[in-house]
């Protein structure tokens, strides 16, 4: 068995053991029953407010957290060489996936450019659920990455839409500040960033005064949220999947692997601790299913939200939940000589 | 009692704030907006419950506006409308107080 990962505690774990300690998690467990409750059309279901209500609620918790880290250890210049490799991951798979996807699909230029934003922008829910993969393995990240995923929700978005104004030069003449603004104030962007900064000003003290909201009911509404991802992906794909070719289906499988790739050879010049590192990794391998998805109803409106919801949420999603967390956290462990 | 049009427009919930701009620049008094549970499309069955984002879930808009302003209105929200996925309807309607549209 490989070892890879060496927690600050001593515990050294192997590929295998975090694979399995993260598919036994509770979180894993709740979005497997999700899933499989909407296979078997069970009427379990999660009206969307309350829904809404844990993404805000864990958005607020993330941030915060994120904040009150940074302002114990401050900012240093690996935020500003993280932030710019984020920008440029962001940037640039989106190119890759979408001459991925031309290249091994029928998709049509338009469906191809929409699933391919989705895959440099990030899922944050995806972010979250690793961070307490990085936790319960043992090891510590920098808060900054919280920015680094806010950061890396846009730039995905401004590289589609120059592909497909390339594809469709009728579209080229279209403005594009009223959309730069409704992306870069998002709820959960804001949500996010807002929750970030309030952490980051009120520090240790603030974590104080609000840690028995923030802290200990994390998990639990994780669980409840994620039993509803599960929900929504198993749906998703029972009413989506016929939609999706082989080829698509496969991308949304791959496309992840070789995100992760790229970041893990980016975090090389980082200096990210191991922690920081998968959590990077992830950030980059993950696919939107919050952001984009609303960005590209308004941006490419003629783009099938069937395709790229239903890839993101009930293949990519899952992918990443159950297999790709513990691989990159072990990829980090070798990023980093950990 | 005085006779109107009513309009019916099932949107996008992304696309709703455009909407609202548009129905405004073309005078329209005002405007109520419903959230659509669930339905049916070219594209299979879809229901709001458990989304966290806006993309997939739809709102309503009903608006009663006099008839002489049905092509200009209709210009203005046919322009945010066209690529979007939704359903425009146009019904004749009695109104009481006709001077409010």
């Amino acid at each position: 068995m490989p070892k890879c990962c060496t927690a600050p505690d001593g515990v050294v774990m192997g590929m295998f053991d975090l694979a399995v300690a993260n598919l036994l998690s509770p979180m894993v467990l709740f979005f497997a029953l999700g899933f499989a409750a909407a296979l078997a059309r069970s009427d379990l279901t999660i009206p969307e407010q309350i829904a809404k209500g844990m993404a805000l609620y864990l958005m607020l918790s993330i941030g915060f957290k994120g904040g009150v880290e940074v302002h114990k250890s401050g900012v240093d210049a690996r935020f500003l060489g993280a932030a710019a490799a984020g920008i440029v991951l962001s940037a640039l798979i989106p190119a890759f996936g979408y001459a991925l996807l031309r290249f091994t699909s029928k998709l049509p230029a338009i469906d191809a450019a929409a699933v391919a934003a989705h895959y440099g922008s990030i899922s944050i829910v995806t972010f979250v659920a690793a961070t307490e993969a990085v936790r319960m393995a043992g090891f510590e990240f920098e808060g900054y990455l919280i920015a680094i995923a806010a950061i890396m929700e846009t730039p995905a978005i401004l590289t589609a839409l120059l592909i497909a104004r390339r594809a469709m030069p009728e579209r080229k003449g279209e403005p594009l500040g009223a959309l730069l603004h409704e992306i870069g104030f998002n709820g959960s962007i804001v949500m996010l960033v807002g929750s970030f900064i309030i952490g980051a000003i009120t520090g240790p003290d603030g974590m104080k005064m609000i840690s028995p909201f923030i802290i200990d009911p994390f998990r639990g509404v994780l669980c409840l949220f994620l039993l509803d991802m599960g929900l929504v992906a198993g749906r998703g794909l029972a009413q989506g999947g016929r939609l999706l070719s082989l080829p698509v289906v496969l991308f949304g499988l791959y496309m992840p692997l070789i995100s992760a790739t790229l970041a893990a050879l980016m975090c090389l010049t980082l200096g990210l601790s191991q922690g920081g590192t998968a959590l990077m990794i992830t950030l980059t391998a993950s696919a939107s299913y919050i952001a984009v998805p609303a960005a590209m109803r308004l941006a490419l409106p003629e783009a099938r939200p069937a395709i790229y919801l239903t890839l993101s949420l009930a293949v990519t999603f899952p992918f990443n939940l159950t297999i790709g967390i513990p691989l990159y956290l072990w990829l980090a462990g070798k990023v980093s000589g950990g | 009692m005085h006779r109107k049009k009513r309009l019916e427009i099932i949107l996008e919930a992304p696309a709703m704030n455009r909407l609202a701009n548009a129905l405004e620049q073309a005078g329209v008094t005002g405007y109520t907006v419903l959230p659509v549970l669930a339905g049916k499309g070219t594209t299979g069955v879809w229901t709001r419950d458990g989304l966290v984002g806006g993309a997939g879930a739809m709102v309503c808009v009903i608006c009663i506006i006099d008839p002489s302003k049905v092509d200009g209105v209709m210009e203005r929200i046919m322009a945010v409308l066209a690529r979007q996925i939704g359903i425009v309807t146009i019904g004749d309607v009695d109104v009481v107080r006709g001077e409010r549209f």
